[in-house]
C-alpha cells in the first residue's frame, strides 16, 4: 500500500530499524533466559560428585534413567493424577458457568467477567493461604459442617486440599478461554438444533461441545500445565506430606543436592509444557 | 414456542444458581480471611472477639516491613525496565519485519508459559555460575563479594515481565489503526515525531496496562524470587511463605489482608486502564 519510493534502500532501513527495536529485549532474554535454560539442560546430562557438586564433562543419561525408579515414578504419577483431576474439576465447574455468561445481557456479562478477573489478579499466595485458614482443624469449614450435622471435617494436608487449592487458583484460566470460544458460536445453530427436535443433551453433545472444543482444549492446557508444576499450593495445603513434582525438583536443588537429577526433572517438565503449548497453538489457541 | 421454553427456563435458573455458587467459592475465602484477621483468638480460623493486635504486631515486625521495602523497590525497578524493553519489542513485532522475527516472537512467549519452578531453578543455577565467574573481578573493584540480593531478584523479574508487557502492548498496537501512522508520515512527520505524537498517545493505555500487570506479577511472585534472592534480602511474599511453612499465626492473616488490599488497588487501576484501552479502540474503529 504505502510502499516508499526508494524501495530497496528504504526496505533495508526498515528491517534494520525493526531489528534495532527488538535488540535490547532480545539480548536481555538471551543472557537471562536462554543461557539459564541452556545451563539447566547441560546440568541434566552431567554427573553428581560424591560431595553433591556438579561435574561437567563425562556426559551421560544417568539422571534420566532414574526416571524409571519406583519413587520417581510414584511422584510423577501422583502429580499427573492430581493435575488431571484439577483440570477435570475446573472443566466441569467452568463449562456451565461460561455458557451461562453468554446467555445473559451485556451489562451482566461484563460484571460477571470483572468478578472472575478480580480473583485472577489477587495475590496468589494469599489466595492459597485463605484456604489454609478455612480448612484448618476446627476452622470455619469444620465448624459449619458440624453445625449442619455432618460432623467435623479435617481436610488440611490431604490431596483433596491440594486439589481444592489448585482449582481455586486456576479456575479463571478455564473460564476465560471457554467463555471466549462459546461466545463466538452462532446461537442460531443451537436454535436450529432444538427446532429439529434435538434434546438439550443432544444439542450439547453434537453442536455446542464440538464447536467450543478450541476453548476446552485451551482451558485444559492452561490449567494442566501450572497444576503439574505447582509448588506453592501443595506446600501450603498439602503440607508437603505427599511429594509432588514441583517440590521434588526443588528438593534436588536443596537438601538432596542432586543438581543433575533436579535438572533432568525440570527438562521433563519443560518438554510437557512445550508439547502442550504447541498443541494449544495448533488447536487455534492463538485466536482466543 | 412456549412449551419448549419451560425446561429451558429451568435450566437457566439452575445455571444462575451454579454461577452464584462459583462466586461464593471465589469470594468466601477472601472475605473470611479479612474477617479472621480481626479475630482476637490465638488460633487462626477461630473467632474470639475484635482486635487490631495482629496488625500492630505486623507493623512492629521489622523483618516484615523491611521485606515490604524490598518488594516495592524490586517491583518499581523491574517494571520500569520491562516496560521500556517490552514496549520496544512490541513495536518491533507489530510494525516491522526483520530477520529472526519469528524466533524472537517465540522466545518472548517462553517466559509466560514456563512453569514457575523451572524458571526458579534456571535462575538458581544461572546466578550460581555467574557469581562464580564474575565475583573475583567484582571483589577486586568494589572490595566486597558479589552476592544474591535485590539486584538478582530484579534481574529475574525483568526476565519474565518483558514478555507480559510486550503481549499487552502488542494487543493495543494491533487494535490501533496503522493508517494514522501512515497519515502522519504522509504529512512529513519523521519517524520520531510520528511515534511521539501519534503512536505513543494511542498505545499509552496499553503501556499503562502492561506496567500494572508487571507490578502485580512482581509483587506476587514467590517461586522465582525464592531462588533469585540471597540471605540478605527477601521480598514480602517470600518472607510470608517462609512464615507459613514454619506455622500459621494470626499475624499472617493481617499481613495477607494488607497484601490483598494492595492487589485490589492494582486491580482497580487495571480495570481503569482496560476501560481507557477499549474506549480508545472503539474510537478508532468508529472513525474508519
Amino acid at each position: 500500500m504505502a510502499t516508499p519510493q526508494f524501495e530497496v534502500l528504504a526496505e533495508r532501513q526498515e528491517r534494520r530499524r525493526g531489528a534495532l527495536l527488538a535488540l535490547p529485549a532480545f539480548l536481555y532474554l538471551l543472557v537471562f533466559f536462554v543461557v539459564p535454560f541452556a545451563i539447566v539442560v547441560v546440568y541434566s546430562f552431567a554427573t553428581r560428585t560424591a560431595q553433591g557438586s556438579v561435574e561437567l564433562g563425562g556426559w551421560n543419561l544417568d539422571s534420566y534413567s532414574r526416571l524409571s525408579e519406583q519413587i520417581v515414578r510414584d511422584v510423577l504419577t501422583r502429580s499427573l493424577t492430581l493435575a488431571l483431576i484439577t483440570t477435570l474439576v475446573c472443566l466441569l465447574i467452568a463449562y456451565p458457568f461460561a455458557y451461562h455468561m453468554t446467555t445473559v445481557g451485556p451489562m451482566a456479562r461484563n460484571l460477571m467477567l470483572v468478578f472472575v478477573m478480580i480473583p485472577f489478579w489477587t495475590n496468589f499466595l494469599v489466595r492459597n493461604y485463605a484456604w489454609r485458614l478455612i480448612l484448618v482443624t476446627d476452622g470455619p469449614l469444620s465448624q459449619s459442617t458440624e453445625a449442619v450435622g455432618l460432623g467435623t471435617t479435617d481436610l488440611l494436608f490431604t490431596q483433596t486440599a491440594v486439589v481444592i487449592g489448585m482449582v481455586y487458583s486456576f479456575l479463571p484460566f478455564m473460564i476465560l478461554p471457554l467463555y471466549a470460544s462459546i461466545e463466538r458460536i452462532d446461537r442460531s445453530l443451537l436454535e436450529a438444533s432444538s427446532d429439529l427436535y434435538a434434546s438439550g443433551r443432544q444439542t450439547f453433545r453434537n453442536v455446542l461441545l464440538p464447536l467450543s472444543m478450541p476453548g476446552v482444549v485451551a482451558g485444559c492446557i492452561l490449567v494442566f500445565v501450572p497444576s503439574l508444576g505447582a509448588y506453592v499450593t501443595p506446600d501450603i495445603l498439602g503440607g508437603g506430606k505427599k511429594v509432588l513434582l514441583g517440590s521434588y525438583i526443588v528438593t534436588q536443588f536443596g537438601t538432596a543436592r542432586n543438581f543433575p537429577f533436579g535438572a533432568s526433572l525440570s527438562v521433563v517438565l519443560m518438554v510437557v509444557m512445550l508439547t502442550a503449548t504447541i498443541a494449544y497453538f495448533r488447536g487455534g489457541g492463538r485466536n482466543l | 414456542m412456549t412449551a419448549p421454553l419451560r425446561p429451558r427456563r429451568l435450566a437457566h435458573r439452575a445455571r444462575t444458581g451454579h454461577a452464584a455458587l462459583v462466586y461464593v467459592f471465589f469470594y468466601a475465602p477472601i472475605l473470611l480471611l479479612v474477617v479472621y484477621s480481626f479475630s482476637a483468638d490465638r488460633l487462626v480460623g477461630r473467632w474470639g472477639g475484635f482486635t487490631l493486635d495482629w496488625y500492630e504486631e505486623f507493623w512492629n515486625n521489622e523483618q516484615l516491613t523491611d521485606s515490604i521495602a524490598v518488594s516495592i523497590r524490586v517491583a518499581i525497578f523491574s517494571t520500569v525496565v520491562s516496560v521500556v524493553l517490552g514496549t520496544l519489542s512490541a513495536l518491533a513485532l507489530e510494525r516491522f519485519t526483520f530477520r529472526g522475527r519469528q524466533v524472537f516472537d517465540a522466545l518472548l512467549y517462553l517466559p509466560i508459559i514456563i512453569p514457575d519452578v523451572t524458571m526458579g531453578i534456571m535462575m538458581l543455577v544461572f546466578f550460581a555460575e555467574a557469581i562464580e565467574i564474575i565475583s573475583p573481578t567484582y571483589e577486586s573493584i568494589f572490595g566486597e563479594p558479589l552476592t544474591k540480593g535485590v539486584n538478582t531478584i530484579v534481574v529475574s523479574h525483568i526476565a519474565f515481565n518483558i514478555s507480559f508487557v510486550s503481549v499487552v502492548v502488542r494487543a493495543r498496537l494491533a487494535g490501533m489503526d496503522a493508517k494514522l501512522e501512515e497519515a502522519s508520515m504522509d504529512l512529513y512527520a519523521n519517524r520520531w515525531q510520528t511515534f511521539r505524537f501519534v503512536t505513543f498517545p494511542q498505545i499509552l493505555p496499553g503501556i499503562a496496562g502492561g506496567a500494572l500487570l508487571a507490578l502485580t506479577l512482581s509483587l506476587d511472585d514467590v517461586v522465582v524470587t525464592q531462588f533469585a534472592s540471597g540471605p540478605g534480602a527477601t521480598t514480602l511474599p517470600v518472607f510470608v511463605f517462609s512464615l507459613i511453612r514454619k506455622g500459621v499465626t494470626p499475624m499472617i492473616n493481617a499481613v495477607s489482608v494488607v497484601m490483598l488490599a494492595a492487589s485490589l488497588v492494582l486491580v482497580v487501576l487495571m480495570l481503569v486502564a482496560e476501560r481507557l484501552r477499549s474506549d480508545g479502540v472503539a474510537d478508532t474503529s468508529r472513525e474508519t
